[in-house]
Protein backbone atom coordinates (compact mmCIF):
# COMPACT_ATOMS: atom_id res chain seq x y z
CA UNK A 1 0.00 0.00 0.00
CA UNK A 2 1.01 3.83 -0.68
CA UNK A 3 1.05 5.96 2.36
CA UNK A 4 2.61 9.38 2.84
CA UNK A 5 3.64 10.17 6.39
CA UNK A 6 5.43 13.39 7.80
CA UNK A 7 9.15 12.95 9.94
CA UNK A 8 9.39 13.45 12.92
CA UNK A 9 6.81 10.53 13.42
CA UNK A 10 4.59 9.86 16.19
CA UNK A 11 4.16 5.94 17.71
CA UNK A 12 0.25 6.17 16.41
CA UNK A 13 1.78 7.03 12.76
CA UNK A 14 4.35 4.23 13.46
CA UNK A 15 1.65 1.64 14.13
CA UNK A 16 -0.54 2.42 11.04
CA UNK A 17 2.93 1.27 8.76
CA UNK A 18 2.87 -2.18 7.92
CA UNK A 19 5.54 -4.29 5.92
CA UNK A 20 5.37 -4.39 2.82
CA UNK A 21 4.13 -0.79 2.34
CA UNK A 22 5.45 1.64 -0.11
CA UNK A 23 6.23 4.88 2.09
CA UNK A 24 7.09 8.26 1.13
CA UNK A 25 8.56 10.57 3.88
CA UNK A 26 8.53 14.07 3.77
CA UNK A 27 9.68 16.10 6.07
CA UNK A 28 13.23 16.42 8.53
CA UNK A 29 15.07 13.33 9.02
CA UNK A 30 19.01 12.91 10.32
CA UNK A 31 21.75 11.46 9.34
CA UNK A 32 24.15 9.20 11.41
CA UNK A 33 26.48 5.53 10.49
CA UNK A 34 29.18 3.89 12.51
CA UNK A 35 31.05 6.56 13.49
CA UNK A 36 28.25 8.80 14.92
CA UNK A 37 26.73 5.97 16.35
CA UNK A 38 29.66 4.91 18.37
CA UNK A 39 30.12 8.45 19.22
CA UNK A 40 26.52 8.66 20.86
CA UNK A 41 27.08 5.71 22.50
CA UNK A 42 30.13 7.15 24.09
CA UNK A 43 28.30 10.17 25.05
CA UNK A 44 25.20 8.60 26.64
CA UNK A 45 28.31 6.79 28.73
CA UNK A 46 29.50 9.80 30.01
CA UNK A 47 25.75 10.26 30.93
CA UNK A 48 26.29 13.41 28.80
CA UNK A 49 23.14 14.50 26.33
CA UNK A 50 23.13 13.51 22.40
CA UNK A 51 22.95 16.20 19.94
CA UNK A 52 19.72 16.32 18.97
CA UNK A 53 16.26 14.88 21.17
CA UNK A 54 15.74 11.60 19.12
CA UNK A 55 12.19 11.65 20.20
CA UNK A 56 10.28 10.82 17.08
CA UNK A 57 13.03 11.40 14.94
CA UNK A 58 13.85 9.12 11.59
CA UNK A 59 17.88 8.04 11.41
CA UNK A 60 19.01 7.41 7.97
CA UNK A 61 21.89 5.48 7.93
CA UNK A 62 24.16 7.41 5.43
CA UNK A 63 27.05 8.91 4.22
CA UNK A 64 27.04 11.54 1.51
CA UNK A 65 29.02 11.99 -1.18
CA UNK A 66 30.18 15.61 -0.99
CA UNK A 67 27.72 18.18 -2.83
CA UNK A 68 28.54 19.93 -5.89
CA UNK A 69 28.09 23.79 -6.22
CA UNK A 70 24.62 25.21 -5.87
CA UNK A 71 23.31 21.44 -4.58
CA UNK A 72 22.35 20.27 -1.22
CA UNK A 73 24.31 16.83 -1.11
CA UNK A 74 26.05 14.12 -3.39
CA UNK A 75 25.13 10.94 -4.07
CA UNK A 76 22.84 9.78 -0.91
CA UNK A 77 22.00 6.08 -0.64
CA UNK A 78 21.26 4.13 2.25
CA UNK A 79 24.48 1.95 4.06
CA UNK A 80 24.06 -1.40 5.64
CA UNK A 81 21.77 -1.48 8.55
CA UNK A 82 23.09 -4.29 10.48
CA UNK A 83 26.83 -2.35 11.11
CA UNK A 84 24.37 -0.26 14.08
CA UNK A 85 22.48 -3.18 15.05
CA UNK A 86 24.64 -2.71 17.98
CA UNK A 87 23.57 0.64 19.05
CA UNK A 88 19.96 1.05 17.51
CA UNK A 89 17.93 -0.84 20.84
CA UNK A 90 19.51 1.91 23.19
CA UNK A 91 18.20 4.45 20.56
CA UNK A 92 15.24 3.26 20.07
CA UNK A 93 14.69 3.36 24.22
CA UNK A 94 14.97 6.87 24.28
CA UNK A 95 12.73 7.54 21.70
CA UNK A 96 13.74 7.18 18.21
CA UNK A 97 10.79 6.60 15.67
CA UNK A 98 12.20 4.97 12.68
CA UNK A 99 15.21 4.08 11.18
CA UNK A 100 15.91 3.94 7.60
CA UNK A 101 19.05 1.67 5.90
CA UNK A 102 19.19 -1.56 3.62
CA UNK A 103 19.32 -5.10 5.48
CA UNK A 104 18.68 -7.19 7.40
CA UNK A 105 18.61 -5.98 11.44
CA UNK A 106 19.12 -8.41 14.73
CA UNK A 107 16.67 -9.96 16.75
CA UNK A 108 17.60 -7.56 19.58
CA UNK A 109 16.60 -4.50 17.16
CA UNK A 110 13.44 -6.27 15.94
CA UNK A 111 12.59 -6.60 19.74
CA UNK A 112 13.39 -2.90 20.65
CA UNK A 113 11.24 -1.66 17.41
CA UNK A 114 8.31 -3.93 19.07
CA UNK A 115 8.88 -2.60 22.74
CA UNK A 116 8.70 1.13 21.53
CA UNK A 117 6.51 1.17 18.25
CA UNK A 118 9.08 2.31 15.85
CA UNK A 119 9.71 1.23 12.24
CA UNK A 120 12.58 0.05 10.06
CA UNK A 121 12.41 1.29 6.07
CA UNK A 122 14.77 0.49 3.31
CA UNK A 123 15.77 2.72 0.66
CA UNK A 124 16.81 1.20 -2.60
CA UNK A 125 20.21 0.62 -1.96
CA UNK A 126 22.68 1.99 -4.84
CA UNK A 127 20.06 4.40 -5.87
CA UNK A 128 22.19 7.39 -4.18
CA UNK A 129 21.93 9.72 -7.45
CA UNK A 130 18.22 9.16 -7.17
CA UNK A 131 17.46 9.19 -3.65
CA UNK A 132 19.55 12.86 -3.30
CA UNK A 133 16.76 14.29 -5.59
CA UNK A 134 14.82 14.06 -2.62
CA UNK A 135 16.77 16.08 -0.26
CA UNK A 136 16.15 19.49 -0.08
CA UNK A 137 18.66 20.58 2.61
CA UNK A 138 21.05 19.59 4.53
CA UNK A 139 23.02 20.90 7.64
CA UNK A 140 25.29 19.20 9.69
CA UNK A 141 24.63 19.50 13.35
CA UNK A 142 27.52 17.22 14.92
CA UNK A 143 30.04 15.54 14.93
CA UNK A 144 31.49 17.85 11.91
CA UNK A 145 35.13 16.23 12.14
CA UNK A 146 34.07 12.86 11.08
CA UNK A 147 33.01 13.97 7.40
CA UNK A 148 30.89 11.96 5.52
CA UNK A 149 29.64 10.48 8.88
CA UNK A 150 28.98 13.57 10.64
CA UNK A 151 25.17 13.69 11.74
CA UNK A 152 23.41 15.76 8.97
CA UNK A 153 19.96 17.31 9.58
CA UNK A 154 18.30 17.04 6.10
CA UNK A 155 14.73 18.20 4.87
CA UNK A 156 13.62 15.50 2.18
CA UNK A 157 10.22 16.16 0.19
CA UNK A 158 8.61 12.36 -0.84
CA UNK A 159 11.32 10.38 0.11
CA UNK A 160 10.90 6.55 -1.60
CA UNK A 161 11.01 4.22 1.40
CA UNK A 162 9.52 0.71 1.90
CA UNK A 163 8.80 -0.97 5.30
CA UNK A 164 10.54 -3.68 6.25
CA UNK A 165 9.88 -4.12 10.08
CA UNK A 166 6.58 -2.98 10.98
CA UNK A 167 5.76 -2.03 15.28
CA UNK A 168 3.93 -5.63 15.13
CA UNK A 169 7.47 -7.20 14.12
CA UNK A 170 6.45 -8.53 10.66
CA UNK A 171 9.73 -8.72 8.35
CA UNK A 172 9.29 -8.16 4.79
CA UNK A 173 12.92 -9.65 4.33
CA UNK A 174 11.74 -13.02 5.39
CA UNK A 175 8.21 -13.10 3.86
CA UNK A 176 8.52 -11.62 0.56
CA UNK A 177 11.78 -13.66 0.22
CA UNK A 178 9.45 -16.75 0.51
CA UNK A 179 7.24 -16.14 -2.21
CA UNK A 180 9.62 -16.22 -4.95
CA UNK A 181 12.00 -18.88 -3.46
CA UNK A 182 12.21 -21.35 -6.44
CA UNK A 183 15.30 -23.26 -5.13
CA UNK A 184 15.81 -26.82 -4.79
CA UNK A 185 16.73 -27.37 -1.05
CA UNK A 186 17.80 -30.38 -0.95
CA UNK A 187 20.95 -29.50 -2.23
CA UNK A 188 22.28 -27.49 0.86
CA UNK B 1 61.41 -1.21 -24.85
CA UNK B 2 59.18 1.46 -24.13
CA UNK B 3 59.12 4.05 -22.17
CA UNK B 4 55.89 5.27 -20.57
CA UNK B 5 56.03 8.72 -17.70
CA UNK B 6 54.23 7.56 -14.91
CA UNK B 7 52.18 11.06 -15.05
CA UNK B 8 50.28 9.80 -17.67
CA UNK B 9 49.02 6.90 -15.44
CA UNK B 10 48.36 9.62 -13.03
CA UNK B 11 46.07 11.10 -15.54
CA UNK B 12 44.48 7.99 -16.74
CA UNK B 13 43.41 6.92 -13.18
CA UNK B 14 41.99 10.09 -12.65
CA UNK B 15 39.87 10.16 -15.42
CA UNK B 16 39.03 6.17 -14.74
CA UNK B 17 37.96 6.88 -11.02
CA UNK B 18 35.15 9.43 -12.23
CA UNK B 19 34.28 7.64 -14.79
CA UNK B 20 33.74 4.42 -13.17
CA UNK B 21 31.42 6.52 -10.22
CA UNK B 22 29.19 8.12 -12.69
CA UNK B 23 29.01 5.55 -16.13
CA UNK B 24 28.57 2.16 -15.55
CA UNK B 25 29.97 -0.36 -18.56
CA UNK B 26 27.16 -1.47 -21.27
CA UNK B 27 26.85 -5.09 -20.22
CA UNK B 28 25.80 -4.01 -16.49
CA UNK B 29 23.15 -1.55 -18.02
CA UNK B 30 21.63 -4.21 -20.44
CA UNK B 31 21.61 -6.51 -17.41
CA UNK B 32 19.56 -4.24 -15.79
CA UNK B 33 17.20 -3.56 -18.78
CA UNK B 34 16.90 -7.00 -19.57
CA UNK B 35 16.31 -8.38 -16.03
CA UNK B 36 13.46 -5.23 -15.06
CA UNK B 37 11.36 -7.59 -18.76
CA UNK B 38 12.06 -11.19 -16.59
CA UNK B 39 11.67 -10.05 -13.25
CA UNK B 40 8.32 -11.59 -11.69
CA UNK B 41 7.96 -9.72 -8.53
CA UNK B 42 5.84 -6.09 -9.38
CA UNK B 43 8.18 -4.27 -6.48
CA UNK B 44 11.22 -5.66 -8.06
CA UNK B 45 10.37 -4.48 -11.14
CA UNK B 46 9.46 -0.71 -9.58
CA UNK B 47 13.06 -1.44 -8.40
CA UNK B 48 15.19 -2.28 -11.11
CA UNK B 49 13.46 0.34 -12.92
CA UNK B 50 14.69 3.13 -10.39
CA UNK B 51 17.79 1.80 -10.66
CA UNK B 52 17.68 2.52 -14.22
CA UNK B 53 16.39 6.16 -13.71
CA UNK B 54 19.27 6.17 -10.74
CA UNK B 55 21.79 5.34 -13.60
CA UNK B 56 20.47 8.01 -15.85
CA UNK B 57 20.23 10.74 -13.31
CA UNK B 58 24.14 9.87 -12.06
CA UNK B 59 25.60 10.69 -15.85
CA UNK B 60 23.12 13.81 -16.28
CA UNK B 61 24.08 15.30 -13.23
CA UNK B 62 27.07 13.82 -12.64
CA UNK B 63 26.14 12.49 -9.07
CA UNK B 64 27.78 9.38 -8.29
CA UNK B 65 25.46 6.46 -9.38
CA UNK B 66 26.28 5.10 -5.25
CA UNK B 67 27.33 7.51 -2.61
CA UNK B 68 29.68 4.67 -1.21
CA UNK B 69 32.32 4.99 -4.24
CA UNK B 70 34.21 2.72 -3.11
CA UNK B 71 37.71 1.76 -2.42
CA UNK B 72 39.67 2.07 -5.43
CA UNK B 73 40.81 -1.28 -6.67
CA UNK B 74 43.49 -0.91 -9.56
CA UNK B 75 44.81 -3.95 -11.45
CA UNK B 76 47.88 -2.87 -13.44
CA UNK B 77 48.83 -5.84 -16.47
CA UNK B 78 52.41 -3.98 -17.16
CA UNK B 79 54.22 -5.56 -20.64
CA UNK B 80 57.32 -6.76 -19.60
CA UNK B 81 59.15 -4.24 -22.56
CA UNK B 82 57.86 -1.26 -20.65
CA UNK B 83 60.18 1.11 -18.89
CA UNK B 84 58.13 3.55 -16.53
CA UNK B 85 60.00 6.98 -15.85
CA UNK B 86 59.04 9.75 -13.74
CA UNK B 87 58.67 8.70 -10.14
CA UNK B 88 57.38 5.60 -8.22
CA UNK B 89 54.72 3.37 -10.03
CA UNK B 90 52.34 3.01 -6.52
CA UNK B 91 53.03 7.07 -6.11
CA UNK B 92 51.35 7.52 -9.49
CA UNK B 93 48.56 5.58 -9.35
CA UNK B 94 47.57 7.28 -5.79
CA UNK B 95 47.95 10.70 -6.92
CA UNK B 96 45.68 9.35 -9.59
CA UNK B 97 43.13 8.42 -7.27
CA UNK B 98 43.64 11.66 -4.91
CA UNK B 99 42.53 13.78 -7.68
CA UNK B 100 40.00 11.38 -8.93
CA UNK B 101 38.55 11.20 -5.51
CA UNK B 102 38.87 15.11 -4.81
CA UNK B 103 37.70 16.19 -8.77
CA UNK B 104 35.23 13.95 -8.74
CA UNK B 105 33.43 14.93 -5.91
CA UNK B 106 33.38 11.49 -4.63
CA UNK B 107 33.31 10.08 -1.26
CA UNK B 108 36.28 9.71 0.91
CA UNK B 109 35.65 6.42 2.21
CA UNK B 110 39.39 5.03 3.52
CA UNK B 111 40.39 4.75 7.15
CA UNK B 112 44.60 4.73 7.72
CA UNK B 113 44.29 2.10 10.11
CA UNK B 114 41.51 -0.82 10.28
CA UNK B 115 41.60 -0.15 14.22
CA UNK B 116 42.15 3.66 15.20
CA UNK B 117 39.79 4.38 11.54
CA UNK B 118 41.11 7.78 11.08
CA UNK B 119 39.74 9.60 7.37
CA UNK B 120 42.96 9.70 5.18
CA UNK B 121 40.91 12.41 3.32
CA UNK B 122 41.35 11.53 -0.09
CA UNK B 123 40.73 8.07 -0.40
CA UNK B 124 43.87 6.63 -0.48
CA UNK B 125 45.48 4.01 -0.57
CA UNK B 126 44.40 2.46 -3.07
CA UNK B 127 44.60 -1.66 -3.26
CA UNK B 128 46.61 -2.13 -6.35
CA UNK B 129 47.58 -5.35 -8.43
CA UNK B 130 50.33 -5.82 -10.12
CA UNK B 131 50.68 -8.04 -13.14
CA UNK B 132 53.53 -8.42 -15.47
CA UNK B 133 52.55 -9.51 -18.75
CA UNK B 134 54.50 -9.93 -22.27
CA UNK B 135 54.28 -6.89 -24.44
CA UNK B 136 54.81 -3.03 -24.26
CA UNK B 137 51.50 -2.27 -23.45
CA UNK B 138 50.06 -1.74 -20.07
CA UNK B 139 46.48 -2.38 -19.17
CA UNK B 140 44.67 -0.31 -16.51
CA UNK B 141 41.56 -1.53 -14.53
CA UNK B 142 40.02 0.38 -12.20
CA UNK B 143 37.05 -0.99 -10.04
CA UNK B 144 35.99 0.91 -7.51
CA UNK B 145 34.79 -1.33 -4.41
CA UNK B 146 31.56 -0.73 -1.97
CA UNK B 147 31.87 -1.93 1.03
CA UNK B 148 27.82 -3.39 1.89
CA UNK B 149 28.50 -6.29 -0.97
CA UNK B 150 32.10 -6.82 0.08
CA UNK B 151 31.14 -7.40 3.77
CA UNK B 152 29.49 -9.92 2.37
CA UNK B 153 32.06 -11.84 0.82
CA UNK B 154 33.73 -14.90 1.99
CA UNK B 155 36.77 -17.79 1.49
CA UNK B 156 35.87 -21.52 2.31
CA UNK B 157 38.87 -23.78 2.17
CA UNK B 158 37.06 -26.74 1.31
CA UNK B 159 38.84 -30.30 1.22
CA UNK B 160 39.35 -32.36 -2.42
CA UNK B 161 36.69 -34.23 -1.31
CA UNK B 162 33.84 -31.88 -1.09
CA UNK B 163 34.33 -31.41 -4.92
CA UNK B 164 31.53 -29.50 -7.25
CA UNK B 165 29.06 -29.93 -5.32
CA UNK B 166 30.85 -28.05 -2.53
CA UNK B 167 31.62 -25.53 -4.34
CA UNK B 168 28.37 -25.08 -5.20
CA UNK B 169 27.18 -24.91 -1.55
CA UNK B 170 30.01 -22.36 -0.86
CA UNK B 171 29.03 -19.71 -3.07
CA UNK B 172 25.20 -20.76 -2.49
CA UNK B 173 26.08 -20.29 1.51
CA UNK B 174 27.43 -16.62 0.56
CA UNK B 175 24.85 -15.34 -1.54
CA UNK B 176 21.99 -16.95 0.72
CA UNK B 177 23.90 -15.13 3.90
CA UNK B 178 24.76 -11.66 1.90
CA UNK B 179 21.16 -11.56 0.91
CA UNK B 180 19.69 -7.96 0.95
CA UNK B 181 22.72 -6.30 2.79
CA UNK B 182 24.71 -6.92 -0.54
CA UNK B 183 22.55 -4.54 -2.91
CA UNK B 184 21.22 -7.23 -5.16
CA UNK B 185 21.06 -7.67 -7.95
CA UNK B 186 24.65 -8.63 -7.63
CA UNK B 187 27.48 -9.89 -9.77
CA UNK B 188 29.19 -13.07 -7.98
CA UNK B 189 32.73 -13.20 -8.78
CA UNK B 190 33.98 -16.22 -7.83
CA UNK B 191 38.11 -18.04 -7.56
CA UNK B 192 38.14 -21.61 -7.77
CA UNK B 193 41.81 -23.35 -7.02
CA UNK B 194 45.47 -21.42 -6.01
CA UNK B 195 46.29 -20.87 -2.47
CA UNK B 196 44.08 -18.40 -0.03
CA UNK B 197 45.04 -15.42 -1.30
CA UNK B 198 45.27 -16.71 -5.40
CA UNK B 199 41.48 -17.71 -4.88
CA UNK B 200 40.50 -14.49 -3.24
CA UNK B 201 42.27 -12.07 -6.22
CA UNK B 202 40.82 -14.90 -8.64
CA UNK B 203 37.09 -13.79 -7.32
CA UNK B 204 37.80 -10.26 -7.13
CA UNK B 205 39.33 -10.55 -10.78
CA UNK B 206 36.34 -12.20 -11.67
CA UNK B 207 33.83 -9.19 -11.35
CA UNK B 208 35.68 -7.24 -13.83
CA UNK B 209 34.76 -9.60 -16.39
CA UNK B 210 31.91 -8.49 -19.12
CA UNK B 211 28.54 -10.21 -17.95
CA UNK B 212 27.47 -12.36 -20.28
CA UNK B 213 30.83 -13.52 -21.55
CA UNK B 214 31.56 -16.92 -19.79
CA UNK B 215 34.79 -18.95 -19.02
CA UNK B 216 36.19 -20.61 -22.23
CA UNK B 217 36.45 -24.26 -19.59
CA UNK B 218 33.16 -26.05 -20.80
CA UNK B 219 32.34 -27.14 -17.25
CA UNK B 220 33.41 -24.11 -15.39
CA UNK B 221 30.91 -21.96 -18.18
CA UNK B 222 28.06 -24.77 -16.98
CA UNK B 223 28.73 -24.23 -13.27
CA UNK B 224 28.70 -20.19 -14.10
CA UNK B 225 25.39 -21.26 -15.65
CA UNK B 226 23.80 -23.75 -13.19
CA UNK B 227 24.91 -21.46 -10.08
CA UNK B 228 23.42 -18.37 -11.48
CA UNK B 229 20.08 -20.58 -12.12
CA UNK B 230 20.16 -21.33 -8.51
CA UNK B 231 20.72 -18.10 -7.01
CA UNK B 232 18.33 -16.61 -9.09
CA UNK B 233 15.65 -19.61 -7.27
CA UNK B 234 16.81 -18.49 -3.82
CA UNK B 235 13.62 -15.52 -3.78
CA UNK B 236 16.03 -12.86 -2.65
CA UNK B 237 15.57 -10.39 -5.45
CA UNK B 238 15.77 -6.95 -6.35
CA UNK B 239 17.03 -5.10 -3.53
CA UNK B 240 16.72 -8.08 -1.36
CA UNK B 241 12.59 -7.58 -1.37
CA UNK B 242 11.84 -10.85 -2.69
CA UNK B 243 11.72 -11.35 -6.80
CA UNK B 244 13.26 -13.65 -9.07
CA UNK B 245 16.44 -11.44 -10.00
CA UNK B 246 18.79 -11.95 -7.75
CA UNK B 247 22.14 -12.19 -9.33
CA UNK B 248 23.22 -10.24 -12.90
CA UNK B 249 26.14 -13.05 -13.61
CA UNK B 250 28.58 -15.38 -11.63
CA UNK B 251 31.66 -15.31 -13.06
CA UNK B 252 34.50 -17.71 -11.98
CA UNK B 253 38.68 -18.13 -12.57
CA UNK B 254 40.34 -21.31 -11.84
CA UNK B 255 43.50 -21.93 -11.02
CA UNK B 256 46.06 -25.11 -10.65
CA UNK B 257 46.25 -25.72 -6.58
CA UNK B 258 47.67 -28.27 -4.53
CA UNK B 259 46.56 -32.14 -3.61
CA UNK B 260 45.21 -31.41 -0.18
CA UNK B 261 43.27 -28.59 -0.93
CA UNK B 262 40.37 -26.89 -3.01
CA UNK B 263 40.02 -23.11 -2.38
CA UNK B 264 36.88 -20.89 -2.67
CA UNK B 265 36.09 -17.11 -2.70
CA UNK B 266 33.19 -15.77 -3.75
CA UNK B 267 33.47 -12.22 -4.26
CA UNK B 268 30.37 -10.21 -4.13
CA UNK B 269 29.42 -6.96 -5.83
CA UNK B 270 26.50 -5.31 -6.10
CA UNK B 271 24.34 -3.87 -8.92
CA UNK B 272 26.81 -1.17 -9.03
CA UNK B 273 29.55 -2.90 -10.53
CA UNK B 274 31.87 -0.72 -11.64
CA UNK B 275 35.51 -0.77 -13.41
CA UNK B 276 36.97 1.36 -16.43
CA UNK B 277 39.23 -0.28 -18.70
CA UNK B 278 42.07 1.33 -20.78
CA UNK B 279 45.56 0.74 -22.78
CA UNK B 280 48.31 2.83 -22.99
Amino acid sequence: MEKQITAPISKETARTLKAGDYVYITGTIYTARDAAHKRMKETLEKGMELPLDLKGQMIYYMGPSPAREGRPIGSAGPTTASRMDKYAPELLDLGLGGMIGKGKRSKAVIDAIVRNDAVYLAAVGGAGALLSKCIKSSEVIAYDDLGTEAIRRLEVENFPVIVVVDSEGNNLYETAIQAYRTEDTTLC
Amino acid sequence: MRTVNVSEITEQIKEMCIEANHYLSEDMKNALSESEKQEKSPLGKQILCQLQENLKIASEDMIPICQDTGMAVIFLEIGQDVHLEGGPLEDAVNEGVRQGYKEGYLRKSVVRDPIERENTKDNTPAVIHYEIVAGDRIRITVAPKGFGSENMSRVFMLKPADGIEGVKEAVLTAVRDAGPNACPPMVVGVGIGGTFEKCALMSKKALTREVGRHSDIPYVKELEEELLTKINQLGIGPGGLGGTTTAFAVNINTYPTHIAGLPVAVNICCHVNRHAVREI
